[in-house]
């Protein structure tokens, strides 16, 4: 029962799992998000920070990379990441 | 009648590659009358994907009968992820080998799930017709997971195995499925004809909806259930394929495009066939899509309900055979003036053989 956001420390490195994509479609509107029977829209800022997700960069550099891209302060940034990831990995569309 | 204008974008299309099926499942929701003497080939399902891609479907659903039953099933799923689209098996997993599966995997498979008949092996084998299918499907199961696809487990659930959700769940954890679906028989085609062997109690449904809660709150994180709501036990109904002609499309083994899977019961409509129209002019302009598209053919209660953009007057195909009117409101619904024949249906229960569906 513990929230996957627990688990997303700074040295995390988050990734989309196989069977999980983002891709974009103009019939649509936009971006999504294609998992496992369900389909999700995606935001800009969802679409930026899934796109940091490779598994190659950390939390830390996913939170540093969008401060600077987005001239935001990076403790909100941190909060918004962490909860995005969170939710994402408690619904398994995410892995930690 | 809706305008071409006005027809939204499809999200997903049902592609059932063929109606031959290993299993006998008593619940079976092919049709009654089975396309036998056609299947299109793996070209023609490439072009149909290619014209879904671009009326904006995003996912394909490869189903059946077992899809696996089709030889050239690796051709398939590499052309549904050629033309850009999300691609999730739907299969027994009986008469699938970890060859097969493999090459899907290569081919760019995105999402598998397996249908398991019970967690109890001499029921699951019972039910599903079928000795020995829940080993296979354990180790089909297992090849899913080692190949890195996600895996959902589908669990089909009625009187027979109703009491046993949480050892279901338990099973699905243990194969290490990400999801598992506890879907309540939908009565159409075969359930019809053994709905009285299937059928549960009202007790029995309210633990089922009470244990899949228990059972979220303890597994969150961990394994996602979906439920599919047993509605001839519900207040409303539901809002079937999201609205006809809205947001699903299901192509035949044949190519015959329908609304739903179970739309040709419904007596007087008029299906294209891939054959003929591409699946743009099919979706936009067939007589069958525009049938129930918007609100005009709507009846009272529906037609001032507040709930109808919400449900859409729920299924077609059940108001034509529980109401005996396609256009009526949906019969499960509470509001309904036909309510009382389902709350008949739903109270009748019969312990006898099942009917199983042998092609």
């Amino acid at each position: 029962m513990d929230s996957s956001a627990a688990r997303l420390t700074g040295d995390a490195r988050p990734r989309l799992p196989r069977g999980v994509r983002l891709a974009q479609s103009e019939a649509q509107g936009g971006w999504v998000l294609l998992a496992p029977e369900r389909v999700f829209k995606a935001d800009t800022i969802t679409v930026e920070i899934l796109k940091r997700c490779t598994g190659v960069s950390t939390l830390d550099e996913i939170v540093d990379d969008l401060a600077k891209a987005f001239t935001a302060p990076r403790e909100r940034i941190h909060a918004d990441v962490v909860n995005l990831l969170g939710a994402l990995a408690d619904k398994k569309l995410l892995e930690v | 009648m809706a305008t071409p204008d006005a027809v939204p974008a499809p999200l997903g299309l049902l592609a059932e590659l063929t109606h031959r099926c290993p299993l006998g499942c008593p619940y079976c929701s092919n049709p009654l009358a089975l396309d036998r003497d056609h299947e299109i080939d793996a070209a023609t399902w490439a072009r149909v994907f290619r014209e879904a891609a671009a009326l904006g479907v995003l996912q394909v659903h490869l189903s059946g009968g077992e899809p696996a039953a089709r030889r050239d099933l690796p051709d398939i799923v590499k052309a549904s992820r050629d033309a850009g689209l999300y691609s999730n098996l739907i299969t027994s997993a009986v008469g699938l080998t970890p060859q097969t599966l493999a090459a899907l995997a290569d081919a760019g498979l995105d999402h598998v799930q397996i249908s398991i008949q019970d967690c109890d092996e001499a029921s699951a084998d019972h039910i599903a017709g079928y000795r020995g299918a829940l080993a296979r499907k354990r180790a089909i199961a297992g090849e899913v997971v080692q190949l890195g696809l996600p895996l959902t487990i589908n669990m089909v659930v009625h009187r027979a195995n109703i009491g046993r959700i949480e050892p279901m769940v338990e099973l699905a954890l243990s194969l290490s499925a990400s999801r598992v679906e506890i879907a309540h028989v939908q009565y159409y085609g075969w359930a019809m004809k053994n709905r009285a062997m299937l059928m549960p109690s009202r007790a029995q449904v309210d633990e089922a909806v009470r244990q899949v809660e228990l059972l979220r709150t303890r597994h969150h994180g961990r394994i996602v259930i979906d439920a599919v709501v047993p509605d001839y036990f519900a207040r409303f109904p539901k809002p079937c394929v999201g609205g006809w002609g809205r947001r699903s499309i299901n192509v035949t083994p044949a190519g015959k495009v329908l609304p739903c899977h179970a739309a040709e019961v419904i007596p007087g409509l008029e299906f294209w066939n891939v054959g003929e129209h591409s699946l743009s002019e099919i979706w936009r302009n067939s007589p069958a899509f525009n049938a129930f598209r918007g609100e005009a053919w709507m009846q009272e209660p529906c037609r001032s309900c507040a709930r109808r953009e919400q449900d859409f007057g729920g299924c077609r195909c059940q108001a034509f055979l529980v109401a005996g009117d396609a256009r009526a409101t949906d019969p499960v619904c509470h509001l309904s003036p036909r309510h009382a024949v389902v709350e008949q249906l739903a109270a009748v229960r019969e312990d006898v053989a099942y009917a199983y569906r042998r092609m």
